[in-house]
């Protein structure tokens, strides 16, 4: 491979001669054309550009860049440009090259905002997007009042199914998570409480921040990780290969078909699995108690029995309930809201996510401060 | 131009599903600057014998020939090494949406040249321009129609300047005026950078108008009826079936309906 050379002279006639030689290849090192463009900003600018290249080796589009570059270059300054001396591939190329005209507005320069500007813009996408959270918020209470009613399509299977991996399928990832976090309460129990001889109430501990708090709270949680983010990248996958809008031209309500059936099977299983969730951690705290404390198992059962009322358990399924129904939201507005790229269904399943636990946890707090202040 | 030197040969090739064999024993072969046809009809696998060759699917048995080299039977770098002379053009596009059209066509060159930034800009550039997209560097996939997307998918086949072309159904989804502008800018670019290309297609007006060498696959028998230039194969081919499908069942007297391969 011989080096890429570019060298310029002046014709008689005062047209600019570029000679071209050695391998013009893009892996090679090629000369820039400063030469050519120099000899353009002339004050007696050349009245033509000819090509010389005899000894020019192989090309590829190292060439044509070149080449492009002197166009362009020439064409701002009305200079014509005989393409006689290059390969005829070249020329070819060339011609295909510019044969389509750019588009008119088809380029777009970068811009940058001032700071200003994009906090207006960030804040008014934030608006829109409540606005869209608000209407979809609107759109299911209709759309529920339709299930309520009968005058629903929907697929029941469809149902069935989101009810099956909404519940069943996600019992041995609860189990894991809430027999270990019995566990770990325990063992903080049982550090603290046998210092004042009340080891004991490590089972009053255990019970009643399962079934009120831990069990709901991790269990939402986890089915905001996991059925969650699945919905969000089902529908917003569906959005993308306009699966949605094939639903609306047969004249189905995308939200009737999609969206209810899923809030509907979280709501459902949600509570299931909170229950299982607390009955999972008072086990993984028995077994840390009967272990670590002197007592017997009818002992702790027994206390365990007496620690949890019936308001402790309801309230602890209602929190459960509006975790279901709140995890579903978030999973599916994102989906619908899903823009039309794969990287946007990534960004909506992200969101969707977040959004999941950031009103798990609010609800989680305003309805523990209701229920304290109703003295529940 | 075209030289008959032989660049791709398949040979005893068999591609199957586990079980469930496609086509058997293809044996055909490739020559330099060709525009060789991979044509016949629905669900024959055409695009499956497409993926043999270009690696995605390793074949049940036979061997496909780079330059006499075996592709398969190789090692997994020397594949590499041989990937890296081809262009791929997949179906719909298959452009990255998460990237400009000017970055999908980067990525290659960044990864296998030693460009600068600017001098890569400049390739992109001038591989949009050639498929008709002047300006639209900074456009991403979701921004541009169908036909604009395949023309922009094509670009990002041809960034490291490929030696062999494959295009899977280029023409599927282009209306007639833009699938005959893909036809001639294939032929175009097989002109001037001498490129080979492979064609998945069963558009009769592209096949006769690019397609100088062809195999003819066949569903039923499930292996290749016919090779060789398709207008040659729709006037003389002895097989009816050949016959019938290049001339638009017109070949076929009698019943019409007997045409559509079942």
């Amino acid at each position: 491979m011989t080096a890429a050379t570019l060298t310029c002279r002046r014709s008689d006639d005062d047209s600019l001669i570029i000679t071209l030689s050695g391998d013009w290849l893009l892996r090679g090192d090629l000369p820039g054309i400063e030469a050519v463009l120099q000899e353009m900003n002339q004050p007696a600018k050349p009245s033509s550009i000819d090509f010389e290249t005899a000894d020019l080796g192989g090309w590829d589009t190292g060439l044509l860049t070149t080449l492009i570059a002197v166009h362009r270059g020439a064409n701002d300054r009305e200079i014509t440009v005989h393409e006689s001396g290059l390969p005829e591939g070249a020329r070819s190329l060339l011609a295909l090259a510019f044969a389509v005209k750019e588009r008119e507005g088809a380029r777009r320069a970068p811009v940058k905002l001032p700071l200003l500007a994009r906090v207006g813009q960030t804040t008014g996408e934030a608006l829109v997007s409540a606005r869209e959270l608000l209407t979809f918020t609107g759109e299911l209470v209709l759309s529920s009042y339709r299930f309520a009613t009968g005058t629903a399509t929907y697929l029941r299977s469809d149902l069935a199914q989101h009810i099956q991996e909404a519940g069943a399928e996600a019992l041995p990832i609860t189990t894991l998570i809430t027999f270990l976090i019995g566990m770990i309460f325990a063992f903080v129990g049982v550090m603290q409480l046998q210092q004042f001889g009340a080891g004991i109430y490590t089972a009053d501990l255990v019970a009643i921040a399962m079934v009120r708090e831990m069990a709901p709270i991790m269990t939402a949680i986890l089915m905001a990780g996991r059925t969650g983010a699945s919905y969000a990248a089902q529908i917003g996958t569906m959005k993308v290969n306009e699966e949605i809008d094939a639903l609306t031209t047969l004249g189905l309500n995308p939200i009737d078909f999609l969206v209810t059936p899923r809030v509907i099977a979280l709501l459902l299983m949600m509570p299931l699995l909170s229950l299982y969730g607390s009955a999972m951690g008072i086990l993984g705290g028995m077994g840390v108690g009967l272990v670590m404390l002197d007592v017997g198992l009818m002992q702790y059962v027994q206390q365990t029995v007496e620690a949890v009322e019936q308001t402790d358990l309801w309230s602890g399924l209602f929190k459960s309930v509006v975790f279901g129904v709140l995890v579903a939201m978030a999973g599916c507005q994102q989906g619908m809201a899903c823009g039309d790229s794969a990287l946007a269904v990534g960004q909506s399943t992200t969101k969707a996510v977040v959004m999941g636990i950031v009103l798990i946890v609010i609800s989680a707090s305003v309805l523990t401060i209701i229920y304290i202040n109703l003295d529940i | 131009m075209v030289d008959t030197q032989p660049q791709i040969t398949a040979r005893d090739l068999t591609i199957a599903f586990g079980d469930f064999v496609v086509q058997r024993d293809l044996n055909f072969t490739i020559n330099r600057g060709d525009v060789f046809i991979i044509m016949g009809g629905s669900g024959c696998g055409k695009s499956t014998l497409l993926k043999a060759m270009i690696g995605l699917k390793r074949p049940a048995s036979g061997e496909v020939y780079y330059d006499g080299e075996p592709f398969w039977a190789s090692s997994e770098r020397e594949r590499e090494d041989t990937k890296r002379k081809f262009g791929t053009l997949f179906q719909a596009g298959a452009l990255w949406s998460s990237m400009t059209l000017a970055e999908n066509i980067s990525l290659a060159l960044k990864q296998y040249t030693d460009l600068s930034n600017a001098q890569i800009r400049e390739v992109a550039a001038y591989k949009l321009m050639l498929v008709g997209l002047t300006g639209f560097e900074d456009y991403y996939p979701s921004e541009i129609s169908g036909g604009m997307k395949k023309r922009a998918g094509l670009a990002r086949a041809m960034a490291l300047d490929p030696e062999i072309l494959f295009f899977d159904e280029p023409s599927a989804g282009l209306d007639p005026l833009s699938a005959k502008r893909l036809d001639d800018l294939i032929l175009e670019l097989r002109d001037s950078l001498d490129t080979t290309v492979v064609v998945v297609t069963h558009e009769l007006a592209s096949i006769f108008s690019i397609g100088n060498n062809s195999v003819f696959l066949d569903p039923e028998t499930k292996t290749q009826l016919a090779t060789g230039d398709p207008r040659k194969l729709r006037d003389h081919h002895p097989d009816l079936a050949v016959r019938n499908f290049l001339q638009r069942g017109a070949a076929l007297e009698g019943d019409p309906a007997e045409a559509i391969p079942a």
